[in-house]
């Protein structure tokens, strides 16, 4: 605490090597000039300019998802804050640790309007999960310190911190080291073990269980991924995923049904609408899960374990719930499992896996393949099929093509598939795919994109091709913001309101334009060679994949209908009644 | 907020205490959570309780469903600043006491008749004109209710309610 006085820039970037950052993506500006100079100082940390804020963020949630480190955001006060806003929003909804520094005005002229002034922590305080203006020097190092305690530590999220332009060039010799004891943000991350004891009484018993699991698992690190394979294969459950926890159990697997939810497999939707004991994991009920509240599941007894107690009976009345990290609750449930139920055996589930395997035989990811047009299907089928075995990421943007990519991309680990799942963020794949190829400079990156979704971040070529990110960008064109076209076709009378991407850009050319490379594809003969061309070729690669226009999404969970409700690929018109319109 | 038939019957009234850190900007966390999620508030006080100034007590009365107050409840509760959340309706016997200040205009006869009626609530005149008082009353919330209604055939030109401060009963603390 005494010696050595640094500047409040000194302080920033020397607080974020010693808290082990090794990136920051970011844009400068006047109010943070102090920090870049800083910044420039040192040879540390790595500094990704990007092209917009927003898309400084996402790359950081790229980052932190593939690594499961922190990812780090620099901007400007004002517009660079504001700018960032989707992005922590978006970090917010899928719990991903991120930490923004913002500029902002000399303390003195906080509220006077000043020039690129935005009262930030007002504006950030519902998308983040903490933030604070650093109003006085001494309390600087201990609040970065902080925020990193907070974004990673209980349910990770985003965290800002707003620091003044004169902060940032007084001095201090208040330096933290050490780990942080915080006043009042402690969660527990054991649960409590009467309840644990009574959930593996319940899942012993349990004739029909189901698994429903989501990005707590992920979140939870790799040991819970790995605890998670090891109960589901002791009890011989079938297991479901969310969209966020893909790949925290291996997808190749015979448990795994696949996704659930609105557009999740018929096998996985039926089994959590049939079920006698749904043992919920790191997921939280999300409407696009649940389909129909009070259609939800009406039979089973729900465990849920979720670190957040927040989101325990926030929709879904659980009946053991269970407030701790994954990871740690697994290993008890395991514990206890082993201790208990291994030598008497439990409850058999052939019965239950007899009736899962003839919904599994319903084929429901089953499409009609076509000879001269693309089916998006086929798309990521053979994307899935030239990537497998490689070390390979996915990032999606939002749309259509993003519950393709869910559908049929099949990730046997975790960490692998980036994805907008609450905040549904266009424009998020391809700056995430930058900070995921920034943490993987060796592994292949792909982001499946619509034509519509990857021109809100396209401006970001010039990142990737600055910083020789090998990004591969995968664009199944169909010429319509496909999701909305497909929702006024199901509930607004085919009235295809604005829905049509009109005007595209010659997207290979646009590749070019940036220094990067493009190809086009519209003949189902030429897709292999075209992902193949994508695969081997150095540096930023566009596809732009000729699909066909009007294919729908399908299986599908209406809006307001429940689980056993599904709308199947067999079903020509998808047409309903209005019923859904309302709904989101 | 949507609210069905069946929600308005099944709404009870919380009294709920958060002890916060005090610290800028936490009194908006807690009311954006209000807001921003739906909830109500009936009554909200809030300050420093301890004599270093470092936290502050603030008291919430609400109304929902069990299912609306347990996540209310959760939610307060995963405030980084928060350092606990305690529901006093819940928690079982608690004193509850709201302060009022309420002016009225009267002349003669109506001031006798407001004097006697402040003496039955002993109220306290802090205020006094030729024509006007101002009383100052504690209570619960419902007697100050019942105070205003009164005052208000006496002239009444303003009042001003803290809002309710509550603690459970007995020795043990929040």
């Amino acid at each position: 605490m005494s010696g050595k006085e640094f500047s409040g820039a000194e302080i920033v970037i020397n607080s974020l090597i010693d808290l082990g950052v090794e990136v920051i993506f970011g844009y400068p500006g006047g109010a943070v000039l102090p920090i870049y100079d800083a910044l420039y100082q040192q040879d540390k940390i790595r500094h990704i300019l990007v092209r917009h804020e927003q898309a400084a963020v996402h790359a950081a949630e790229g980052y932190a998802r593939s690594t499961g480190k922190v990812g780090v955001v620099l901007v400007t006060s004002g517009p660079g804050a504001t700018n960032a806003v989707t992005g922590l929003t978006d970090a917010m909804l899928d719990s991903i640790p991120v930490i923004c520094l913002t500029g902002q005005v000399p303390v003195h002229l906080i509220g006077s309007d000043a020039f690129q002034e935005a009262d930030t922590v007002g504006i950030t305080r519902h998308c983040t999960k903490h933030n604070y203006l650093v109003r006085d020097i001494d309390k600087l190092s201990r609040t970065l310190h902080e925020a990193f305690y907070v974004a990673t530590n209980g349910r990770p999220g985003p965290v800002v911190v707003d620091i003044p332009k004169d902060i940032q060039i007084f001095t201090s010799a208040n330096i933290h080291s050490g780990a942080i004891k915080h006043r009042s943000y402690r969660p527990e991350v054991k649960g409590d073990i009467n309840a644990i004891t009574e959930a593996v009484k319940i899942m012993a018993g349990a004739e029909r269980p189901v698994f429903y699991t989501g990005g707590g698992v992920i979140n939870s690190g790799p040991a819970a991924a790995q605890l998670l394979r090891e109960l589901v294969q002791l009890t011989g459950a079938p297991i479901t995923s969310t969209l966020m926890g893909l790949g925290a159990y291996p997808a190749t697997d015979r448990q795994f049904l696949g996704m659930l939810g609105m557009h999740g497999t018929y096998e996985a939707n039926n089994a959590m609408h049939d079920c006698d004991v749904m043992i919920c994991v790191g997921a939280r009920f999300d409407d696009r899960v649940t389909g129909r509240l009070d259609a939800f599941s009406p039979g089973s007894k729900k465990i849920h374990i979720d670190i957040d107690r927040s989101s325990i009976n926030k929709t879904v009345q659980v009946d053991v719930p269970i407030v701790g990290d994954v990871a740690h609750v697994l290993e008890d449930m395991l514990k206890i499992w082993k201790a208990t139920i291994l030598e008497q055996g439990h409850k058999s589930c052939d019965d239950w896996w007899a009736t899962i395997e003839k919904w599994r035989a319903r084929d429901c990811l089953n499409y009609q393949q076509q000879d001269d047009v693309i089916m998006p299907q086929y798309a990521v089928e053979r994307l899935q099929a030239l990537t497998a075995g490689k070390d390979v990421y996915f990032t999606t943007e939002v749309g259509q093509h993003q519950m393709w990519a869910a559908q049929y991309l099949k990730f046997d680990r975790p960490n692998r598939w980036m994805t907008s799942g609450g905040l549904g963020t266009m424009g998020y794949g391809f700056p995430a795919a930058i900070g995921v190829q920034i943490a993987h400079p060796e592994a292949l990156v792909i982001d499946v994109a619509g034509e519509a979704s990857i021109q809100m971040n396209i401006q970001e070529l010039g990142t990737a091709v600055q910083y020789g990110l090998p990004v591969k960008i995968f664009i199944m064109n169909n010429e319509y913001m496909g999701m909305v076209r497909q929702w006024q076709q199901l509930n607004h009378g085919g009235r295809y309101s604005q829905s049509l991407s009109c005007n595209l850009p010659d997207f290979t050319e646009l590749a070019k334009a940036y220094g990067g490379h493009g190809i086009v594809v519209d003949k189902p003969a030429d897709l292999d060679d075209a992902i193949q061309q994508m695969i081997d070729r150095d540096g930023v690669v566009i596809v732009d994949c000729r699909v066909a226009k009007l294919a729908n999404c399908l299986p599908m969970v209406p809006g307001g209908a429940a689980h056993n409700e599904m709308i199947l690929p067999e079903e020509k018109d998808i047409s309903g009644n209005n019923e859904g319109a309302a709904l989101v | 907020m949507h609210h069905t038939h069946k929600e308005i019957e099944l709404s009870t009234r919380h009294t709920l205490s958060v002890i916060v850190d005090n610290e800028a900007g936490v009194l908006a966390r807690v009311i954006g959570l209000f807001s921003g999620r739906g909830y109500n508030i009936e009554h909200l006080t809030v300050a420093p309780v301890d004599l270093e100034g470092t936290e502050s007590r603030i008291t919430i009365v609400t109304i929902g469903t069990p299912q609306v107050i347990e996540q209310i409840k959760a939610q307060l509760d995963r405030l980084v600043p928060v350092h606990n959340v305690g529901d006093l309706t819940e928690s079982g016997p608690h004193v509850e006491r709201e302060l009022a200040l309420i002016k009225v205009h009267c002349q003669n006869d109506q001031q006798q008749s407001a004097l006697r009626i402040a003496e039955a609530f002993r109220a306290k005149i802090v205020d006094s004109s030729p024509e006007s008082y101002i009383f100052e009353v504690t209570g619960k919330t419902d007697k100050i209710k019942a105070f205003i209604k009164l005052m208000e055939n006496m002239g009444l030109v303003e009042a001003v309610r803290t809002g309710v401060a509550a603690l459970t009963r007995g020795a043990s603390a929040l």
